[in-house]
């Protein structure tokens, strides 16, 4: 049983499904509650399939990113890149933590990730992002457990084994 | 196809590391480029036309779920509504009445004053895609673009008062900035005495501020505050806003002068684009 991806289109149709749920509008309350789709996401590609997806991707992502929230072009391809660097680069440590740990690492990883994405918007905007900016990386550390076995599942169904 | 059966565990291709110092190279050459330049807005307007399916697809679940109320709304419901808005219609008819008598005679005044004379605004009806999920960007995407001849610095309002201004056209969506933003500011002047001054948003909340008024002008809570017209950009008339507050800050000459917007921001799906005036350019005629 070798697994083998045979059909790239899984991978944007997830990636797909992780900008909308960014896209959908939500009450005000809620917003600042909004998990980081896109990056948890990219993490789980690039931990899953590193010779795959990687730093290019997650860039690439990032600038459709800044398109959609209408941010600098290359603010948020800057942000995914360095995340999916990171993921790619410790994919193997990563892989074998229990997912409490792996959901640890994945929220740090979005909280400086956020942490990146206000501070350049402070710098260049001339706008103000508070620290409630930051509780998207308490919900992503708490959703990182579902989201990995869905798209570990989505995987296993759209990579059909080469007899 | 079984050279590659087993995933080789240390791959030979181009080191992540040598990607991601491309990647960062790259990413700093667009965002000192995007900050300080125009040029890539042809870029983005073409990224743009590509996040329309997307945009369009997220905003159909509140589309879905507004008229679903609509469906399920009662008989009863329905029919109270209709006659509200039936008598609504009658009032407001009978202020057209007024108001076309009054234009006329605006009309001839400023005829026979010889000042510049009619300000015909052409308007036209579009829809809010997305609200930006950034809740300190006060900033909504709405679903007509340049192909409906809108332009960058557009004003648009909503049926109670100025809304915002068009910051980036593409062809089937435009991004607009809304009045509360900090980054927004327009001239405005009091309605009851006339006196200048400019509304600067104040950034969260649902709040502009008024900046550049003397602490002893003659301002007060519950005045309204209407577009003056003298930044060039937004058409003179349309309310911005009433005045909720007015705090002298002890030591400073100006006052701090909360208003809050007349137009609901959050609370609408349509907003009006405004042309104000003919321009001579054809790039902001309307449809």
């Amino acid at each position: 049983m070798i697994s083998r991806l045979n059909w790239p289109g899984a991978i944007g149709i997830s990636l797909l499904v992780a900008l909308l749920l960014t896209a959908i509008p939500l009450p005000d309350w809620v917003q600042s509650w909004r998990p980081a789709w896109v990056a948890i996401t990219v993490i789980y590609w690039c931990l899953a399939i590193p010779e795959r997806i990687g730093v290019f991707v997650a860039w690439s992502i990032g600038l459709v990113l800044d398109v959609l929230h209408g941010s600098i072009l290359g603010q948020h391809a800057l942000g995914l890149a360095t995340v999916g660097y990171i993921a790619v680069l410790y994919h193997q440590r990563i892989r074998v933590f229990p997912l409490v740990q792996q959901s640890l690492v994945v929220g740090s990883m979005v909280f400086f990730y956020l942490g990146g994405m206000s501070f350049i918007y402070n710098m260049l905007g001339s706008r103000h992002y508070g620290p409630e900016y930051l509780l998207g990386a308490v919900t992503s550390a708490l959703l990182w457990p579902w989201a990995y076995i869905v798209l570990r599942d989505f995987r296993r169904k759209t990579v059909t084994s080469a007899r | 196809m079984e050279e590659r059966a087993i995933k080789p565990l240390f791959t030979e291709s181009s080191s992540p590391s040598a990607r991601f110092i491309a990647c960062l190279i790259l990413s700093f050459l667009l965002i000192s480029v995007d900050h300080q330049h125009q040029h890539l807005a042809s870029l983005r307007a073409m990224l743009a036309v590509a996040v329309y399916p997307l945009q369009y697809a997220a905003s159909l679940p509140v589309q879905l779920v507004d008229d679903l109320a609509q469906t399920l709304a009662t008989r009863r419901a329905l029919q109270g509504e209709n006659e509200h808005l039936r008598g609504e219609n009658t009032q407001l008819q009978a202020q057209v009445l007024r108001f076309a008598a009054l234009e006329t005679e605006n009309q001839r005044l400023r005829q026979l004053l010889d000042s510049s004379a009619n300000r015909r605004e052409d308007v036209a009806v579009a829809e809010i895609l997305t609200v930006d999920s950034n809740p300190a960007q006060q900033q909504v995407i709405i679903n007509k673009g340049s192909r409906s001849h809108l332009y960058v610095g557009q004003p648009i309002a909503d049926a109670h008062g100025l809304l915002g201004q068009i910051i980036q056209v593409s062809p089937f969506t435009a991004t607009a900035l809304l009045v509360c933003d900090e980054r927004h500011a327009v001239a405005v002047e009091v309605n009851r005495t006339g006196l200048r001054a400019v509304a600067v948003g104040a950034g969260e909340s649902n709040e502009l501020m008024l900046s550049f008024v003397p602490t002893n002008a003659d301002i007060e809570v519950g005045d309204l505050i209407t577009s003056s017209g003298l930044d060039n950009r937004f058409p003179p008339g349309y309310p911005v806003g009433t005045v909720t507050a007015i705090s002298a800050v002890p030591g400073d000459q100006f006052a701090k002068i909360s208003v809050q917007p007349s137009a609901q921001i959050g609370h609408t799906r349509e907003v009006l684009i405004v042309w104000p005036e003919r321009r001579v350019d054809a790039s902001a005629s309307p449809p």
